[in-house]
């Protein structure tokens, strides 16, 4: 799957906003006026930066109000709305730590689940996909979700926690890769079963049916830096999880390295998207014969 | 609405018979012909005359080589594809807009392009590659089974039936309700023993294929036929006598030298 840099920001930016948001709701850190206006701050800019990235990839995006209208059925507007709906709560419990020194309790948990709920609506969007075995599995909201809450324990200056659950969210980022890999093929379609032609022998494209590329092939059979993989998935696991978990959970508190962890973080967790994208596999490549 | 219908009331598609496709992508073309002029935003093409041309189609053929597992010639199968018309069409349910949907009263699923954000989602879920945004309009394009022409008391009758259809010359396309066994559709089918592609997704897709039927096997042709030693060197009998009668003539080439 071709790996768009605004879905790659908007997945990874609003999963850590969410994720902040989150520990915010839940009162850790309980925190107020100026400084509670300073996470805030983060956490809607990450949540929404993140969403308004999201319609950079659109084709008409003057028309994305109109997302809001299929939750019955679509998961992407299903998305539209829980993230507005957490933003909202959030908002209201934001004001109420910010301008009032109040944490209304409730509200926040209400916050914070709606939070988590709304990542787990982003990663239902590919979990959903059956054409891309890869994502067609629980460990992709798993994953969703633990790299949400991890980040977002880093931001929330949450670092017992966010030590552990780094280490966690890497240790199951390996899981998900290595029950990943094998996927397509257990599946089993294959450029025989795709077309019925198997009973006729092996099938070989003869001939592509357009002489250039189309839409599919750019979208959906994205090979370039595939051969990169192996390295990125090290540079992933150690900037994201393995070094900020390990540092924080060796290191004597004051954090004064956290920035660092953080920044560490993000570039590893971009590296982990990129590969969620590039390394998918869309079963219509089958009909060129491609991967 | 992107809630599937329960059921609907025919099930119009079509049934490609790929033993008598013969790979000439007239159907392709009449596509781009008519879905460009009619129906919707026009199917765009970029660089169509530069260096690097692509472009929007709803109907692509493939063409594959199928090599016989117990040896032998291998046999060229070419292979239309284009929307299915699903029954459990995934490209229906995941669109946030409405935009696409599965007509009740004749099983198209057809885009309305008005209400397209160009989120790409709905050809993601398709296994097919049946759907391709338009890059100048930025609005997801499909096979409508040209909707604009089967219902157009403005042709004539002949013509009320898809374009691909109309236009293919060896007959590999037919039209009609394959949710009415006794229609004609319906009959080849069975008679030819029609499939469906990918049942394993569970599509349940309305558009069949007739498998191409069993041929007579041949040898397979050498690969290195050209480079093998001819089989008579030097001519005998009537030929050899006047072959050497020939080269004896002053104006023949020296022996050898031709």
């Amino acid at each position: 799957m071709h790996p768009a840099p605004s879905v790659i920001l908007f997945t990874a930016l609003s999963g850590l906003g969410f994720g902040l948001l989150t520990w915010l709701g839940l009162g850790m850190p309980d925190v107020t006026g100026t400084v509670a206006f300073v996470f805030y701050f983060i956490g809607f800019a990450l949540s929404g930066g993140g969403l308004i990235a999201s319609t950079f990839h659109l084709g008409n995006p003057q028309r994305a109000i109109k997302a809001f209208t299929q939750w019955r059925t679509s998961w992407l507007s299903r998305e539209a709305w829980l993230s507005l709906a957490a933003l909202t709560v959030m908002g209201i419990y934001a004001v109420g730590q910010i301008f009032f020194g109040e944490r209304l309790v409730l509200v926040g948990y209400v916050g914070a689940s709606l939070s988590l709920i709304t990542v787990f609506s982003t990663s239902m969007i590919y979990t959903q996909l059956k054409t891309v075995p890869r994502w067609n599995h629980p460990t992709t909201p798993m994953m969703f979700l633990m790299l949400s809450v991890s980040g977002g324990a880093l931001l929330a200056n949450q670092m017992d926690k966010a030590a552990l659950l780094l280490l966690v969210s890497g240790a199951l980022q390996v899981l998900t890769w290595h029950l990943g890999d094998g996927r397509f093929a257990q599946r089993g379609s294959t450029l025989e079963s795709a077309t019925g032609l198997g009973h006729m022998g092996k099938a070989r494209q003869f001939e592509p049916p357009h002489t250039g590329t189309n839409y599919l092939l750019d979208e959906f059979v994205y090979v370039v830096g595939r051969k990169h993989s192996r390295n990125l998935r090290v540079i992933a696991l150690l900037c994201m999880s393995i070094i900020p978990g390990l540092g924080l959970l060796l290191m004597p508190p004051p954090h004064n390295a956290a920035l660092v962890f953080i920044v560490l973080h993000i570039a590893g967790l971009f590296a982990s998207r990129w590969l969620f994208f590039a390394e998918a596999e869309h079963v219509v490549g089958l009909y060129y014969d491609k991967r | 609405m992107t809630q599937l219908p329960s059921s609907t009331t025919r099930k119009l598609g079509l049934v490609i018979d790929l033993d008598t496709c013969v790979g000439c992508h007239a159907c392709v073309i009449s596509c781009k012909g008519w879905n460009t002029e009619n129906y919707g935003a026009p199917l765009s093409d970029m660089d169509a005359y530069g260096g690097d041309p692509s472009g929007t189609f709803l109907n692509r053929v493939h063409t594959y080589e199928m090599q016989p597992e117990q040896g032998g010639a291998a046999q060229t199968v070419h292979f239309p594809k284009s929307c299915l018309h699903c029954e459990d069409a995934p490209c229906v349910t995941v669109c946030p807009t409405g935009a696409s949907y599965k007509r009740v009263e004749d099983g198209i699923v057809l885009v309305n392009e008005s209400n397209c954000i160009g989120c790409g989602l709905c050809a993601w879920s398709c296994p097919y590659g049946a759907r391709e945004l338009d890059r100048a309009e930025g609005v997801m394009k499909k096979c409508t089974l040209c909707v604009d022409r089967i219902y157009n008391e403005n042709l004539p009758e002949v013509d009320r039936i898809p374009s691909c259809v109309r236009t293919c010359p060896a007959g590999a396309r037919s039209f009609g309700d394959l949710g009415d066994p006794d229609s004609d559709v319906s009959q080849l089918v069975a008679a030819r023993g029609g499939y469906d592609l990918m049942p394993e997704l569970g599509t349940k897709p309305v558009n069949k294929y007739l498998p191409p039927r069993p041929k007579d096997t041949t040898d397979a042709i050498d690969i290195l036929a050209p480079f093998l030693e001819p089989v008579a060197e030097e001519a005998t009998g009537f030929i050899g006598w006047l072959d050497r009668a020939l080269d004896a003539l002053p104006a023949s080439p020296k022996k050898g030298s031709n």
